[in-house]
């Protein structure tokens, strides 16, 4: 299927969650552009998680709209699903499959020509040739999240959707991570869509940012604006000023786009 | 740097062949699976084995003290060949599926373009796969053992063994639904529904021995129907094309039944968010 890279990769309109009493997605609406880099903010139970896996299919909206790259996901999901991959802590891999296993059967349930190659190509990239033959529940955590990369990015996919992405990793290996995600973008023009709760990792890779309280976006812009609105020196003070209903945030609460 | 649209993206399939590369990724996985798992291989060849050996010492010994089993050679070893069938057909379906969610891995499987529909046929490859090794494992054992031939019952040993799977992978069906809707709670179904099943199935002894109105029960079950089919075939030498006609039709509607029920089962996961839970 032939993607409109002009069209955003996600277009999201007045999104709900209930589960029972439980709200836990608001009537949350936004846009990402195709080829940007964006942020979705919020403290634990914001609801984060909750619209990523709206946005991949794994939870069913109440109600609202989710169209990737122009189409309704919901009627297209299957023509739309080789164009995205995600990386998640709430999803694991077989552990006892070797990460090679692990990769050639999400290579070929992504429909590569040659899966060897892309896995060998991924093994170089993400430093991790030497692990390609142990079995995966015998990884550090900081190699699971590297292979969860590569798992992520098999299909070399248009729309990256991550959460924590560089969760459990040492700095260097960290940087390293956030280093090969700007470079894929500047490469490839995917779009990234991430939660994390490294500030200074969104700063560096993230041009819009979504923040997220109790189930409502209620404040968002370039990691620049909000840090001029805040009066801020960093994402983290804005963060926490939002969380804790702060300065601005005290009253804080955008209408409806 | 190179600019989007001239990236190098790795080149896939389309249409049925990647529909088969997909079924055929899930046969994959499992086969990784059990081939690096020595405790999984014997599991497929245990307790058919075991079964089998049971079974056959019975029947030796019954042969010697009643003239019916003396006439119905390995009508006993059949019917324990044959109830493996539809046991190890549910239950490989079921452990199959249960492996995804042990591994907390179904996230990743519903997030591939992999298709409802090929991840049942996925789960059926891999349910029959294990079934025939196990079948095959037992039926070297009737034979080395007992000098008992499953193939002596002929082209319609897989009719009786197609009925029997399919009851096996409709019941599967109906656990991994559960399992899906209700969460891992009801995994203990995977072993209790087909034990449960087997007083009702008339495996080893026919319809009529039953109480009247559990006979009503055992007709609208189609092993009954197979294994009323076995005995004809044993004691008779003859195929009971109603038995067969009534197993299969049966099958049919439960099995249309019970894929409906996993696909509303699976909208029900999506809709109360349970999916991302399982296995935690």
């Amino acid at each position: 299927m032939r993607i409109d890279v002009t069209a955003p990769a996600i277009e999201v309109r007045q999104l709900t969650k209930h589960f029972g009493e439980v709200h836990a997605v608001e009537d949350v609406s936004f846009t990402v552009p195709s080829g940007s880099a964006t942020a979705l903010l919020g403290g634990n139970g914001a609801g984060k998680t909750t619209t990523i896996a709206m946005i991949l299919g794994l939870v069913q909206p109440t109600t609202g709209s989710i169209l990737l790259f122009g189409r309704d996901f919901a009627v297209e999901r299957y023509r739309l699903l080789p164009e995205i991959n995600f990386q998640s802590p709430y999803v694991d891999m077989p552990r006892r499959l070797t990460v090679r296993e692990n990769l050639m059967v999400y290579a070929r349930l992504y429909g590569l020509t040659r899966p060897r190659e892309r896995i060998d190509q991924l093994a170089v990239d993400f430093d991790f040739e030497g692990l390609l033959g142990r079995a995966f529940g015998t990884l550090s955590a900081g190699q699971k999240t590297r292979v969860g990369l590569a798992k992520a990015l098999i299909n070399a996919p248009r729309l990256l959707l991550l959460d924590e992405p560089t969760a459990s990793l040492d700095p260097d290996t960290a940087d390293w991570v956030r280093s090969y995600l700007e470079r894929y973008r500047a490469e490839t023009g995917a779009t990234l869509f991430l939660a994390s709760h490294n500030m200074a990792e969104v700063e560096r890779l993230c041009d819009m940012v979504l923040m997220m309280r109790e189930s409502r976006i209620v404040d968002r812009g370039p990691p620049s604006e909000l840090l001029a609105r805040y009066g801020r020196e960093n994402l983290e003070e804005v963060f926490l000023d939002i969380a804790r209903r702060r300065g601005r945030a005290e009253t804080a609460l955008e209408p409806a786009p | 740097m190179t600019k989007p649209e001239t990236r190098n993206l790795p080149r896939r399939t389309e249409g049925l062949r990647a529909s088969l590369q997909r079924i055929s990724a899930m046969a994959l996985r499992h086969w990784y699976l059990v081939a690096g798992s020595w405790p999984r291989v014997l599991d497929m060849a245990y307790w058919p084995s075991v079964q089998i050996l049971l079974w056959g010492f019975m029947q030796s010994y019954l042969a010697t003290v009643s003239g019916t089993f003396a006439h119905g050679v390995g009508v006993l070893l059949g019917a324990a060949l044959l109830w493996d069938v539809f046991f190890r057909s549910q239950v490989g379906l079921t452990i199959t599926f249960l492996e995804e969610i042990w591994s907390r891995n179904l996230g990743h499987i519903l997030v591939s373009p992999l298709r409802p529909a090929e991840y049942l046929a996925s789960l059926l490859v891999v349910s029959a796969a294990r079934t025939l090794i196990g079948l095959a494992l037992a039926s070297t054992v009737a034979a080395l053992v007992f000098h008992f031939s499953i193939l002596d019952f002929g082209v319609p040993l897989i009719a009786l063994f197609l009925n029997l799977a399919m009851f096996g992978w409709t019941m599967g069906l109906l656990v991994a639904g559960l399992v899906l809707r209700y969460g891992q709670g009801a995994e203990s179904l995977a072993w209790a529904l087909a034990v449960g099943f087997a007083p009702l199935c008339a495996v080893y002894y026919p319809i009529a021995t039953l109480p009247g109105w559990v006979q009503g029960i055992s007709r609208a079950l189609p092993p009954s129907h197979v294994f009323e089919g076995m005995r004809a075939l044993v004691f008779e030498h003859t195929l009971r094309w109603d038995s067969l006609a009534a197993a299969s039709a049966l099958n049919a509607l439960y099995f249309s039944a019970a894929v409906v029920s996993f696909f509303l089962m699976l909208g029900a996961a999506r809709r109360r968010g349970t999916i991302l839970s399982l296995g935690e």
